[in-house]
């Protein structure tokens, strides 16, 4: 077991250098400079722009950038942001925690509705329960983040004045207020987030189940006349679970990305408000190490769910 | 013309026998206004009379919490990195510098005892040096006293091209001494009549010399109080998320009496405008919003519901369309848009004159602007002084093909006109921005009218605005015929805003398109009136410099302005901020206040 974690991190080096080298590649072609709110400025003289720039080094060429990156980073040296001199793992830290609370939230919500909710569906297909589930769960993915967003934002904030819709990391409040606060105005991020996920493990739930319930160890379970519900949960799902937790795994970094719209729309201050105001800015050193944190996310969710495999289906073998 | 008959008066004023109000009414009947007038006495050596905002808490502190939204957050709170106002302003909550702008483009002063003036001997006779005094008693957040040295040492600081500092186009060609403790002298190599740029507003906020002596230069970088900064301002440093928050507390031995009114602020940043406005203007959620690039449409709808509203500063901001007098599609040595080359179509004045008349002027403001905007016809808007009274502007498709018809500029079958085989046709470009886009649906529509045919192209921002030499989409490069922008007036003096269409800034591939002078017109008579005003130290014939090198700028039609833009501000009903056209919107932090 444990070498195959570790055969497997080492596999993982190779196509993360793969992926930094395009990533940077890309970033380098992307037309932009992170000194165009500079020109316009009278006060500050163009010479001034063009001696950062070379004194930044995006003059070099590319290949001598990616080196210096790569150095840099094998050293565990993240760079630094153009636009806030700071360093980037500081800046990238400090997002963290948020993002991390609005995202695991998020997803805890999104498996407490899916799992039950597809389960029972699957267990009466196309009851009215599940015809309703269904429809619900369509409108769900249908329906992209920043729009619930703002409706939620527009139903919630201003139409009833429930919900605060800026979020803000410093809460004056202590003890169970400062507790009440944090959960009140991450309610529709967490919302907007969870709901879309739901909707979508929902369906899938059903149809792994579905697949599942109708297999022959399933009717001899309740042959032997074991109850519906130890049948169901401790014979059924189990099996049914493993597509579920691939999908789950791979989905965790799309979460992210999918965060980084609902994050602007809240003024969240997590990892994807860091990525587009970045962006926006030509900030090259914290898109890359974002971007880079994401490829990152993407190989070791895949080790998790590679992993989980084998506990829940201990015919599977780590070799 | 009332020159001499200005001097006399201002001497009466000086000797006390005509008083300063009189002087300012005399003033208004020549058709000046009230601050151009206390201007005009100010650099005509008397002093100004300081003009400090109402303010009207009587004890510091007990406000609560003064909240703010800036829909681009604070990236970092050193001024002399600020990349944009969003630095600026957070920087500004605790660092201070002398002097910063009122909303009539005064002086008021903040770390300065007074403000330097002929009389008070601040400003030397030749204009070549100007001595501040400072406040004494200032005490730097952390109980070290502020002096002299601090403010040579920032001018050092700056002027070090391994700081990497953005301030330096400001500090690299003055010289900054020390008299004494509470002392400096700003030494400058020409005339200058300008004298408020050094130390003043937010590029002059100073740093602590205990704190950053020893960052100055290639490790400028690495000042741990570059993240937890250490000032004279009205609220001490708690908190900083870079692009997320700015959190400060009064500073309970602030050195003006009775500010800060707030107990603790922050500026909360990202999102975007809209949602901002609401946050202000709808639910209250916020005290204060900045920047609201929001539609009028949109504004006037939130402001219905009555928490909160918007406020208008105005400076001298400008969007206009600027004309290339080069031709962008003839490739010269590498180099299209070359200085070799005339614009075939723009060479003929008339044809210059046309577009001026087809630009609807009012309805880009009735549909677009809204309050935020201004119709103008000149290119410099302020301040009042130095705006032309001898240009006006005019939409009429009528005129337009009258001027054309006459100059041989004939319909051809397909409806556009030509001339020696040349068509009216022009590519129109611009960066990627709402009221940018519906401004050239509204020109377009008018020249087609005219028989002019328009071939939109709008750029992404970052291109446009950037300064990589590689990308042809530049708006300096400026490879189309038309092109519209704003340009922001950063400070209340025309000199920088004017001097970039001076014939020696043209931007060529010989400067890397650094040149500011991208519509690369060259007037031998704006020239000697640019080169003129800036040794000219006499106020009165200065003003009449710029306003003569603006009347050029419009008969010759290199420009055509759009509109004059204010700044717009959202804020709740309670709230009384105290903002400026001039400078940024927290330049005057420690006067806000809120009323019961």
């Amino acid at each position: 077991m444990r070498q195959y974690i570790l055969r497997r991190l080492l596999i993982a080096v190779p196509s993360l250098l793969g992926i930094s080298l395009v990533l940077f590649t890309v970033l380098a072609l992307a037309p932009g400079d992170p000194f165009a709110e500079l020109v316009t400025n009278p006060n500050v003289p163009p010479e001034v722009a063009a001696a950062l720039r070379t004194k930044f080094g995006l003059d070099d060429p590319v290949s001598v950038r990616y080196l210096r990156w790569l150095a840099a980073m094998a050293q565990g040296d993240w760079g630094f942001s153009f636009v806030s001199r700071m360093n980037v793992d500081t800046l990238i830290l400090q997002r963290l925690p948020t993002t991390l609370y609005v995202i695991g939230s998020a997803q805890v919500l999104a498996l407490l509705i899916a799992i039950p909710v597809g389960v029972f569906a699957a267990t009466r297909p196309y009851s009215i329960f599940d015809q309703i589930a269904n429809t619900l769960a369509f409108i769900g993915f249908s329906l992209p983040t920043f729009f619930t967003g703002l409706l939620f934002i527009l139903v919630f904030s201003i139409t009833l004045d429930w919900l605060p819709f800026v979020y803000t990391t410093d809460i004056k409040a202590t003890g169970i207020r400062w507790v009440i606060e944090h959960v009140r105005q991450a309610i529709m991020p967490v919302m907007v987030l969870g709901l879309f996920q739901a909707a979508s493990m929902t369906r899938f739930v059903r149809s792994a189940m579905l697949d599942v319930i109708r297999l022959d160890y399933v009717t001899t379970a309740r042959a032997k006349g074991l109850g519906q519900s130890r049948v169901i949960v401790k014979h059924a799902m189990r099996n049914a679970m493993i597509p579920v937790v691939t999908l789950v795994a791979l989905q965790m970094p799309a979460v992210f990305g999918g965060a980084i719209v609902t994050e602007q729309i809240f003024r969240i201050p997590g990892i994807g408000s860091l990525l587009i105001s970045s962006i926006l800015s030509n900030d090259t050193p914290v898109v890359m190490a974002v971007t880079f944190v994401f490829a990152c996310l993407v190989v070791l969710f895949n080790l998790i769910a590679d992993i989980l495999y084998g506990w829940l289906d201990p015919r599977i073998s780590f070799r | 013309m009332l020159d001499t008959e200005l001097r006399t008066m201002i001497d009466e004023v000086k000797d006390g026998r005509m008083d300063r109000r009189a002087f300012v009414q005399r003033m208004l009947a020549f058709g000046l206004t009230a601050p151009m007038a206390t201007q005009i006495l100010a650099v005509g050596g008397v002093a100004m009379a300081q003009s400090p905002a109402p303010y009207k808490p009587t004890k510091r502190g007990g406000g609560g919490p003064l909240k703010l939204l800036w829909w681009q957050g604070a990236t970092l709170l050193n001024p002399h990195f600020a990349t944009g106002t969003k630095d600026q302003d957070g920087s500004r909550l605790f660092y201070e510098p002398l002097a910063s702008w009122d909303a009539n483009g005064n002086l008021c002063p903040i770390l300065a005892a007074e403000i330097p003036s002929t009389q008070n001997g601040g400003l030397a006779a030749d204009g070549k040096s100007v001595t501040w005094k400072l406040k004494p008693g200032v005490k730097w957040h952390d109980g070290k006293p502020f002096t002299a040295d601090d403010v040579v040492f920032n001018w050092e600081y700056a002027r070090d091209p391994a700081t990497a500092a953005l301030t330096i186009g400001v500090y690299q060609d003055i010289t900054v001494e020390k008299i004494d403790d509470l002392t400096v002298r700003i030494l400058f190599k020409n005339p200058t009549p300008f004298w408020a740029d050094a130390f003043v507003a937010v590029v002059g906020c100073i740093l602590p010399k205990h704190l950053f002596a020893e960052y100055k230069g290639a490790k400028s970088r690495e000042a741990p109080n570059n993240l937890k900064p250490v000032g004279t301002g009205p609220y001490k440093f708690v908190e900083f998320k870079p692009g997320d928050l700015v959190r400060g507390e009064i500073n309970p031995d602030y050195h003006m009496p009775n500010r800060p009114y707030f107990d603790t602020i922050e500026i909360k940043g990202g999102g975007d405008a809209v949602s901002a406005a609401r946050a202000v203007i709808q639910t209250g959620e916020y005290d204060y919003a900045w920047n609201m690039q929001v539609e009028d449409e949109v504004l006037l709808r939130l402001e219905k519901g009555g928490k909160g509203k918007t406020v208008y500063t105005t400076g001298g901001d400008i969007e206009f369309i600027a004309l290339n007098f080069t031709d962008p599609n003839t490739e010269i040595d590498g180099e299209r848009s070359s200085m070799k080359t005339k614009h075939p179509l723009f060479s003929d004045p008339a044809v210059r004159k046309a577009l001026a008349l087809l630009i609807d002027r009012e309805a880009v403001q009735k549909h677009i602007y809204g309050r935020a905007g201004r119709t103008t016809a000149s290119f410099l808007n302020g301040p009042e002084q130095f705006v032309s009274k001898n240009t006006k502007w005019e939409f009429s498709v009528e005129k337009a093909i009258q001027v054309l018809e006459e100059a041989g500029w004939k319909a051809g079958a397909d409806g556009i006109r030509e001339k020696d085989g040349k068509k009216l046709k022009i590519l129109y470009q611009t960066s990627i921005n709402g009221p940018r886009q519906k401004t050239q649906a509204i020109v377009k529509q008018a020249c087609r009218k005219a028989g002019i045919d328009i071939e939109l192209k709008s750029v992404v921002a970052s291109v446009f605005f950037s300064s990589d030499v590689a990308n042809p989409d530049t708006y300096s490069k400026f490879y189309a015929d038309i092109q519209m922008f704003q340009i922001p007036m950063t400070q209340p003096d025309p000199a920088q805003h004017m001097r970039r269409f001076h014939s020696r800034f043209v931007a060529t591939k010989e400067n890397k398109w650094q040149g500011r002078n991208f519509p690369r017109w060259v007037n031998k008579e704006f020239d000697a009136a640019i080169d003129a005003a800036e040794a000219e130290t006499d106020p009165v014939k200065r003003a009449a410099l710029y306003i003569k090198a603006n009347d050029i700028m419009w008969q010759d039609t290199v420009t055509i302005a759009v509109q004059h833009r204010l700044k717009v501000g959202a804020a709740v009903n309670s709230l009384r901020p105290v903002l400026s056209g001039w400078t940024n919107d927290t330049d005057n932090i420690q006067d806000w206040y809120r009323e019961a």
